[in-house]
């Protein structure tokens, strides 16, 4: 759905991108994880070309948004939506004016415009503050008006700017929970960028991590959380330092796997350390193990055969 | 002087200033509201930036800041001759109070579109908003409450202005103060008319923050 490659940006002597190739997968919560400076804001900034490239192809849905003219360009930018991360909303327009705004670029009758508006604000649960302005709503509250008018022109993809940096964590999950919702109920397309490991674990299937304009890692978490030496699984589930004799293993698709090791391969596993949480909706981890026994090394060998074997024996 | 020696000069004067300054501030905002909006549009960082023509029009807007009213009045007779065909008069004072009161309204509004937030200009354009559809639909209406600011201290400079109108036979208050007040030491006459400017001044001025509040959703 989202497809950059070669995305080269420098502000003066500061490389901002350094060459970013990144694909997000239609219907995919695609998170860049990054420190301020990272470039992740750039990066996002550039996939609707807010930011030109200074090289690099940009293409989303289909379409080459680096070839196309200040025209073509704006009317692709339609079918994207953006959320920001002080919402950006217009102080002078009320909840559903603000709704209205892209429909209104777009041309959309009054009749039309003021039906979707009203879908929207049903959507995020904001129907009883249509008439209410930005500076009557709670941050949290802001932010749904400002998911609301992404989504009003109904686009493909929706890009995610720090949505929840300046949110409280409960509201910060409530939102989150949202895009999850909307993800699933519309296949909506979500590349977000964010420094907040626990948005990552909340929403994302997959997820890039970025540094210096690079991105140094990237892929659905569950391949992530089984690469060895992965920085993305040591920063999401962080295990304490390695010890002679046990392995570290990743949590895979299969919740049985350890008892059925257990019982098939007649060995004794037991857990030192571990980092599970729910990821996606789904159980994953690390785990960090001992595994004793007459069949240890089969076991081990099966792990590693399931390509789930991160560390052996430190 | 009697009361009702003073009550017609004084409605005759109100009348002249109301004229002058009616018509100056239509005028004002006719061609200061798009020059406000090149000038803020133009610069580094703005909606269409073009340094070489913000330079031009900056220069422009300076110059015609730094002449003192009175001299503006007579260095444009020139001009007020061509466009209404007299150099005297209250219809021939709009013209220098036009020209002088523009470059000042249009820094007030580069002003007040500059405190609209660069995100909400972006988030427009990343909606797919052109930069006529950004300037009508976020720029101006965002501004709107910092607008009516800047325009109510227009009008009372404005105001100001016109009591120098006199010089060109343009009429108003501040003629009459100093025809009278002044020239022939009418002391209660010259009070009085004081007292009429403070009262318009201070209806405009209450009058403008009262629209600017009920305008203000911040």
């Amino acid at each position: 759905m989202i497809t950059v490659s070669g995305l080269r940006k420098a502000y003066g002597d500061v490389v901002a991108l350094d060459g970013v190739d990144l694909h997000v997968g239609k219907g995919e919560v695609f998170g860049v994880l990054g420190r301020s400076g990272a470039g992740k804001s750039t990066l996002l900034r550039c996939v609707n070309l807010l930011e030109r490239p200074d090289e690099g192809v940009v293409n989303v849905d289909g379409r080459e948004l680096t070839a196309l003219g200040a025209a073509d360009l704006r009317r692709a930018r339609q079918r994207i939506g953006m959320i920001h991360q002080h919402f950006a909303l217009l102080s002078s327009r009320t909840v559903a004016g603000n709704v209205a705004f892209p429909l209104e670029v777009m041309g959309v009758g009054r009749a039309a415009r003021a039906r979707r508006v009203a879908e929207m604000l049903d959507l995020v649960g904001l129907a009883d503050r249509a008439g209410a302005y930005p500076a009557q709503l709670s941050g949290g509250q802001k932010q749904r008006v400002g998911i609301a008018r992404a989504l009003a022109a109904e686009p493909s993809v929706l890009l995610s700017d720090e949505a929840t940096s300046a949110l409280d964590p409960a509201t910060t999950q409530s939102i989150l929970a949202l895009l999850r919702r909307l993800n699933r109920e519309l296949g909506l397309t979500i590349l977000l960028i964010t420094h907040e490991m626990d948005v990552i674990k909340a929403v994302c299937d997959s997820a890039a991590i970025m540094s210096d304009g690079r991105i140094a890692e990237a892929g659905p978490i569950p391949e992530l959380l089984a690469t060895p030496g992965s920085r993305l699984a040591a920063e999401l589930f962080p295990l304490p330092p390695a010890e002679p004799g046990a392995v570290t293993v990743a949590l895979g698709t299969d919740p049985t796997l350890l008892s059925r090791l257990a019982r098939t391969r007649d060995v004794d596993v037991a857990v030192a350390a571990g980092a599970v949480e729910q990821v996606a909706g789904v159980p994953a981890g690390r785990l960090r193990l001992r595994i004793t026994g007459a069949g240890a090394a089969a076991a081990l060998a099966e792990l590693r055969g399931r390509g789930l074997l991160v560390e052996e024996d430190a | 002087m009697t009361w009702s020696e003073m009550s017609p000069l004084l409605w005759e004067a109100t009348g002249q200033t109301a004229v002058m300054v009616g018509w100056s501030t239509l005028f004002t905002v006719l061609f200061g509201l798009p020059l406000g909006v090149c000038l803020a549009g133009t610069d580094r960082g703005g909606l269409f930036p073009a340094p070489a023509v913000r330079r031009v029009l900056g220069l422009v807007v300076n110059v015609g800041r730094s002449l003192p009213f009175i001299v503006l009045m007579i260095a444009v007779i020139p001009v007020t001759r061509v466009l209404t065909g007299t150099t005297i008069g209250t219809a021939a004072a709009v013209v220098p109070l036009t020209i002088g009161a523009v470059p000042f309204f249009a820094r007030l509004v580069e002003t007040a579109l500059r405190e609209v937030g660069r995100d909400v200009v972006q988030a427009a354009e990343a909606m797919g908003a052109g930069r006529v559809t950004i300037v009508a639909r976020v720029l101006l209406p965002e501004a709107l409450p910092g607008l009516v600011a800047g325009l109510t201290v227009t009008v009372v400079t404005l105001i100001s202005y016109s009591a120098m109108a006199g010089v060109i036979g343009g009429g108003g208050l501040g003629d009459l103060a100093v025809r009278y007040g002044y020239q022939r030491f009418e002391t209660t006459l010259m009070v009085v008319t004081v007292v009429v400017l403070v009262v318009v001044v201070q209806l405009a001025q209450t009058l403008g923050d009262a629209v600017a509040r009920r305008l203000s959703h911040r």
